[in-house]
């Protein structure tokens, strides 16, 4: 499991805990989420966009 | 970026000039009471009234007079101007003093020594306040503090808009100066005929989001944990109470300062990207957002009043900043005037386009089809501002 950050804000998708009220069910895999699906937080950058978070 | 760094200001030298200044934004909820002292003291009924004439006359004629505001925020102190907590309580305090305004406003036109002028003036000026809240709303609503979202649905209550910041940070943001985009008008589109298109679009572009979401999550879309839906139900709670208190006649009321705080946000809307158009890149997506897709205004009156957004490249590109820590960008297009002097342009389309179409076509190097234009008037345009290639004959790419 790996967490990733949207490249356009601080926000972090973390595939342990998914984003529930996202719809992303905890263990959600950040490959198995739409290209499409903005982020949250910013709405500027996508999924494709994320870059992975080291340790 | 190299093409985004802003204006630089030594760091050692800067102080917010404006820290004190962003108290003057609870002036806005004011209104309706400044509008009654101004009746009583002079006797002029014209003075219930005071909304529109303070935000379509003294606030252009104020940034005419008071100028242009050049100073930025370097960006070592931006992390500490973004923690310093006073800056979000002027915009918490904005909201009780947004309701006073309502309450307060809803008893005065159920009073019966007012005339009907008198109590089209009073909800008209309350539509002002109920407008402008959409933009304080705005603000809280791009932070990602829980409770600041919730408050921004609070604040949009007046106008049931509630569905505003919904589309507004997940559709508009992600869109914006797109075709595709509901509420970026278009070179060539009129306000009048961009309002129907932003209202009923940006309805439908939010209730689609929150059903996909609730989608996502295997349950239905009608449920009040659909935010849509729950923002809703704080204007029936707020109408509901304020007709249980004062009667059925405040209805009218109610619909006239929504109407008129609808009208007034989506008039921001349609100044804020008029004709701004992202190009594709070679994978077939939209470039990414920068500061040249938001048109700007530096004018201090209206931003202070409005919180920075004026500085809208910024907010753009950095959604979640805090309006004291928005910056101007050199390279961002920039509007003649304040927003509120725009707006007062809107109303007379020959002459919103005489002065914004040649400024549009200019930000685009001259090249008019890289403009966002309302379809079936390309033509058009391409005749008015032809290409260099185009006045030698030659064919253009």
């Amino acid at each position: 499991m790996a967490r990733f950050r949207c490249p356009g804000c601080d926000y972090v998708y973390d595939e342990d805990a998914g984003d529930p009220h996202e719809g992303w069910p905890p263990g959600t895999k950040l490959a198995d989420i739409d290209p499409d699906w903005a982020c949250p937080d910013c709405g500027v950058r996508e999924q494709q966009d994320f870059v992975p978070v080291e340790g | 970026m190299a093409a985004s760094v802003p204006v630089e200001t030594p760091t050692l030298e800067w102080r917010d000039t404006k820290r004190y200044a962003w108290l003057l934004g609870a002036v806005i909820p004011l209104i309706p009471f400044l509008a009654w002292g101004l009746v009583e003291w002079t006797g002029l009924d014209v003075f219930w009234y005071f909304g529109p004439v303070f935000v379509f006359v003294v606030i252009p004629l104020l940034d005419l007079v008071v100028g242009l505001d050049p100073n930025n925020p370097p960006d070592d102190v931006i992390e500490h101007l973004e923690n310093d907590k006073y800056y979000r309580w002027i915009t918490y305090a904005f909201l009780p003093l947004q309701y006073l305004c309502i309450v307060w406003t809803a008893w005065m036109v159920t009073r019966p020594e007012y005339d009907l002028a008198d109590r089209i003036g009073m909800a008209v000026s309350a539509g002002i306040v109920a407008g402008i809240a959409i933009n304080t709303a705005h603000e809280l609503g791009h932070k990602k503090e829980k409770h600041e979202r919730w408050l921004s649905r609070v604040a949009l209550a007046h106008t049931f808009y509630g569905h505003f910041f919904i589309e507004h940070n997940r559709g508009h943001h992600v869109r914006v100066a797109t075709p595709e985009d509901p509420a970026s008008s278009k070179l060539g589109e009129t306000i009048w005929a961009f309002l129907p298109r932003t209202v009923l679009g940006s309805l439908r572009s939010a209730w689609g989001l929150e059903k996909r979401r609730m989608q996502r999550r295997g349950i239905s879309p009608w449920t009040l944990r659909n935010d849509v839906l729950n923002a809703w139900a704080m204007s029936a709670v707020l109408w509901g109470g304020l007709v249980l208190a004062f009667g059925v006649g405040v209805l009218p009321f109610l619909l006239i300062q929504a109407v008129v705080g609808i009208w007034l946000l989506e008039s921001v809307n349609y100044l804020e990207h008029y004709g701004m158009r992202r190009q594709r890149t070679e994978s077939g997506r939209y470039e990414r957002v920068n500061p040249s897709h938001s048109w700007n205004s530096n004018n201090i009156g209206t931003n202070v009043l409005l919180y920075h957004l004026q500085r809208h490249s910024d907010h753009h590109a950095n959604p979640t900043r805090r309006y004291q820590a928005l910056r101007d960008f050199p390279e961002a297009p920039v509007l003649p005037t304040g927003y509120a002097g725009m707006i007062v342009l809107t109303w007379i389309p020959a002459l919103w386009r005489r002065v914004m179409d040649k400024r549009v076509v200019a930000h685009f190097g001259g090249d008019v089809t890289r403009a966002n234009i309302l379809p079936g008037k390309e033509e058009r345009y391409r005749a008015a501002y032809p290409l260099p290639s185009d006045a030698a004959g030659s064919a253009a790419a």
